[in-house]
């Protein structure tokens, strides 16, 4: 059961921050834009250089190769771009059973990329990230451009996908309804400080 | 053989006059290049100017250390010529320091092979043979790696949010930048294959007509210029693949995380 650990981990000059996130927990994070959410995630993954470290499953960060930590803690970018031409190049399997949860069909692996809309991309941008079966989520507003119903679909899978693998979630938010929904824990990062918001 | 015509600085001065008309042409098209185009014409003159005379010197004096000392000029000048044309160039020494590597690796590998195994002339440094063909090998293998490294930095700059990507989904930073690499050596390479295509039909080679002009049966400077064609398309071909290869490296720290960081803002 994979448990992610933030320890000390230190990113565009502000506080060390430390963050457990059990396995099959969902934390939210929000906070004001430009407070640090995302250089947090990317911290995380280790795609910026950061202070501190970070632990799966009691596994450092930095006692493996980063491509392999990034497989494993998966991280979904706020705009996920695409650079195949087909939608289906860029996934190495198929599940069938999540492209219906999101509302697709099969057929849509054979799309040009050009024919998706900003809210088809970053469905099958969240779809390509799972089918590489991350033990873990990192995910920046993964419903920030979809309609209420595409948006509760993405929230659905998320659910299933944390309960079948108990994958720890850190997932920012800028809705307090999603948070609540979604979290039970909630956090806010504010000038780089990371503190536990009360419902 | 008929000697070439000599050419009085009075017939370089109404040569010189095409280029004052383009250069006061620029005015009113506002081309903004007036400037460019004198200094880089006074520049041609002092500079070819200069080697003339130290050519005339060294030929008098085959000696492998003189030789030496002015092909790494020439190496230097070079790589200072890629860093300048770079729009976001590499931070630091590696800027320059790739660019003069590269070129120093493959050029002189080239020179050398070409003088010591095809050429064959004794003794196999007589800067006669060397300093030009040196030259010819730098200036080339100096556009494909300009072009090649100019490539590569700008399209990691706009393609940072999908090099990242990449990354994020656990590929290694070789996979990630695969296809920016193969883009960027072949922008580098384009311009020789094109000139290998075209010569003979197109243009005449540059090498070959000064022969010409200079009196030699055109057979045998039919040859030399294949010869030259050759050690172009594998100086410029290497160096290029090397300088690219560095810098498509360089471009990731040993986390392999895209480091845009260490390329000069403009």
């Amino acid at each position: 059961m994979p448990r992610l650990e933030i320890r000390d981990l230190a990113f565009n000059g502000g506080a060390p921050v430390n963050l457990t996130i059990e396995p099959a927990e969902c934390v939210a994070l929000s906070g004001p834009s430009g407070g640090g959410k995302t250089m947090m995630l990317r911290a995380v993954a280790d795609l910026d250089p950061h202070g501190g470290d970070a632990f799966l499953d009691g596994s450092a960060a930095s006692a493996m190769p980063a491509p392999i930590w990034r497989r494993r803690v998966g991280f979904l970018p706020a705009d996920s771009p695409w650079w195949y031409d087909r939608v289906g190049d860029h996934f190495p399997t198929v599940d069938n059973s999540a492209l219906q949860t999101l509302g697709f069909e099969e057929d849509v692996l054979k799309w040009t990329v050009r024919r998706l809309s900003s809210g088809e991309k970053q469905r099958l941008a969240l779809l390509r990230l799972l089918v590489r079966k991350p033990e873990a989520l990192l995910l920046d507003e993964p419903t920030a451009n979809l309609d209420p119903d595409s948006g509760a679909r993405v929230e659905r899978l998320l659910a299933d996908y944390r309960d079948e693998y108990a994958a720890p979630v850190l997932w920012v938010s800028h809705s307090a309804e999603q948070a609540g929904r979604v979290a039970r824990r909630r956090f806010a990062m504010k000038d780089g400080e990371l503190r536990e918001a009360s419902f | 053989m008929t000697q070439a015509i000599t050419l009085t600085p009075l017939d370089l001065s109404i040569a010189a006059l095409l280029v004052v008309g383009l250069g006061v042409l620029g005015l009113p098209l506002r081309l903004r290049l007036t400037r460019q185009i004198f200094v880089a014409a006074l520049r041609t003159t002092i500079q070819l100017l200069l080697v003339g005379l130290v050519l005339k010197w060294l030929f008098g004096a085959v000696n492998p250390l003189w030789l030496l000392l002015i092909a790494l000029v020439m190496v230097l000048a070079a790589a200072r010529e890629v860093v300048n044309r770079q729009e976001r160039r590499f931070r630091g020494a590696w800027g320059f320091g790739m660019g003069a590597s590269a070129m120093f690796l493959s050029s002189f590998a080239v020179c050398i092979f070409a003088l010591t195994i095809v050429i064959r002339n004794q003794p196999w440094y007589d800067p006669r043979y060397a300093i030009p063909l040196l030259g010819m090998l730098l200036g080339n293998t100096m556009n494909g790696i300009a072009i090649g490294l100019d490539r590569l930095t700008q399209t990691a700059w706009q393609q940072r949010a999908i090099l990242e990507a990449r990354l994020s989904l656990g590929e290694r930073w070789s996979e990630a930048v695969r296809q920016i690499r193969r883009e960027s050596i072949r922008g580098g390479m384009i311009p020789i294959i094109n000139a290998m295509a075209v010569a003979g039909i197109v243009s005449l080679p540059g090498m070959m007509t000064g022969q010409i002009l200079a009196g030699s049966p055109p057979v045998e400077a039919v040859k030399y210029q294949i010869l030259i064609m050759f050690l172009i398309a594998a100086g410029s071909g290497f160096g290029t693949i090397a300088a690219v290869s560095a810098g498509s490296r360089r471009l990731f720290d040993e986390r392999e995380r895209l480091r845009l960081d260490r390329l000069k803002e403009t």
